[in-house]
């Protein structure tokens, strides 16, 4: 239990130091946009509650929000993608597997759920992001390819970091 | 009670969600400068629609007094035309067409906007540089002055209202042609001006009628409005009284802007002369 807090403490500020200082400079033809920080939110833990889970979210997005200078904007994006993720969860998971399986990473659920997983809940997430950033219809064709855009970007490094700390264990 | 209870535990993450999401869309809008204008500016579009709708309906409204003011201009007018005067000498007749050249040109436009709650009031009339309409020329109404243009589109048109704290025009008391200027009264109230700057031998009597000076813009002789109050607070070496304007901003349609045909020459010969000084 203290552990797995220590642990999310320390990836909720790695997150946030790799987001803010790296990830923050980076952009592809003005159209891709990593958001890696997101993993902080996929990567809770199953047993989670959600009375902490939407504060987390709600958190992590504010935190992100201070270094972006737009409150309130990356904190919306997120509480969504919290949602998404209890209602992913709910539809894809037993809940009697949640002893077994504590976290939804990339070595412990397999790839093609991992894949879906962050696949669907980056969609949401940034869709939502770019949308309400850009607060206007009329270019939705390219907040659209800009969501699709970096959801790949996102998703390629979300990979990365999963096979970086992948280590083998059978599921049982 | 209970079910209620047991209905928000179960759906305690869509509860959950709509509490955060709720409270950061409202510090969403509330801190970011852009999605709030363009949440206020929708709701602009929205009002501005509805503005629009409602001044048709006043046009309508307002058709009577819109009449009246048409049919005292065409009395006015119809008095000044030539076959109201008796014509004594024959030769004054003759040498009219050959001597006069216009000075003064009317052009007519409706009052598209208009506001006279604040400080700096501007009117927007609905003729542009395509009516030959220009910068600095004056406008009027059939009941006195309204303005100055300051911006011309091509259809549009922007008008210094009279009733600006940065509005300065040349008149004179009616009677005794003694020269002053006025301008908004301090108090933002959209009836009363003040006419400053007249000399102290002007003795100048309540109730006077006050015109324009015909030294720039206006012709001789379009009416301000009448004085109402001799002593306003103020003044100084010279004499200063409060005048009530003759048009009623609030309710201003229909304006005619005036095209001063020499107004360049006299603005490019008065800078000569300065700069001969």
């Amino acid at each position: 239990m203290i552990r797995t807090i220590i642990i999310n403490v320390l990836r909720f500020i790695v997150l946030v130091f790799i987001q803010v200082f790296l990830l923050k400079n980076i952009t592809l033809y003005n159209l891709s946009t990593p958001y890696l920080y997101i993993l902080f939110i996929l990567l809770l833990p199953f047993e989670t509650p959600n009375i902490l889970l939407f504060p987390l979210a709600f958190l992590m997005g504010l935190t992100i929000d201070a270094f972006y200078d737009t409150p309130g904007l990356h904190a919306a994006a997120c509480v969504i993608l919290a949602l998404v993720r209890v209602m992913f969860i709910n539809i894809t998971v037993q809940k009697e597997g949640f002893d077994n399986e504590p976290e939804p990473t990339l070595s412990i659920m397999g790839f093609r759920w991992f894949f879906t997983y962050i696949v669907v809940l980056t969609l949401f997430h940034h869709f939502f992001l770019f949308n309400l950033e850009v607060f206007n219809l009329s270019d939705i064709q390219f907040t659209l390819s800009r969501v699709v855009l970096s959801t790949l970007f996102t998703v390629f490094l979300i990979l990365i970091s999963g096979l970086l700390f992948y280590r083998r264990k059978e599921r049982k | 009670m209970r079910n209620l209870l047991i209905f928000i535990t179960k759906y305690n993450a869509f509860f959950l969600f709509l509490i955060f999401e709720i409270s950061s869309i409202i510090i969403y809008v509330k801190y970011n400068s852009f999605q709030k204008a363009s949440v206020i500016n929708s709701a602009n579009e929205v009002t501005g629609r509805l503005y629009t709708q409602i001044n048709g309906l006043y046009d309508y409204l307002s058709l009577k007094e819109v009449n009246d003011s048409l049919a005292r201009e065409n009395a006015r007018l119809r008095n000044q035309q030539k076959s109201s005067f008796y014509i004594d000498t024959v030769a004054k007749h003759k040498i009219t067409d050959t001597i006069y050249k216009t000075q003064y040109e009317y052009i007519d436009a409706k009052v598209i906007n208009n506001s006279t709650n604040h400080s700096y009031n501007y009117i927007t009339i609905n003729r542009g540089s395509k009516d030959g309409i220009a910068v600095g020329m004056g406008v009027i109404s059939g009941a006195g002055i309204v303005g100055k243009v300051v911006n011309v589109t091509e259809h549009l048109a922007n008008v210094q209202s009279l009733l600006n704290k940065d509005s300065r025009f040349s008149v004179m008391l009616a009677k005794n042609r003694e020269i002053g200027y006025i301008r908004w009264g301090d108090d933002l109230d959209p009836t009363k001006g003040l006419l400053m700057d007249v000399t102290n031998n002007a003795q100048p009597k309540l109730g006077e009628l006050v015109v324009t000076s015909g030294y720039s813009l206006f012709p001789t002789g379009i009416p301000v409005g009448r004085v109402t109050n001799l002593h306003p607070k103020g003044g100084g070496i010279s004499l200063n009284m409060e005048v009530t304007f003759s048009v009623d901003f609030s309710k201003l349609q229909y304006v005619d802007v005036v095209d001063y045909k020499f107004a360049k020459e006299q603005t490019g010969l008065e800078a000569q002369q300065k700069k001969d000084d």
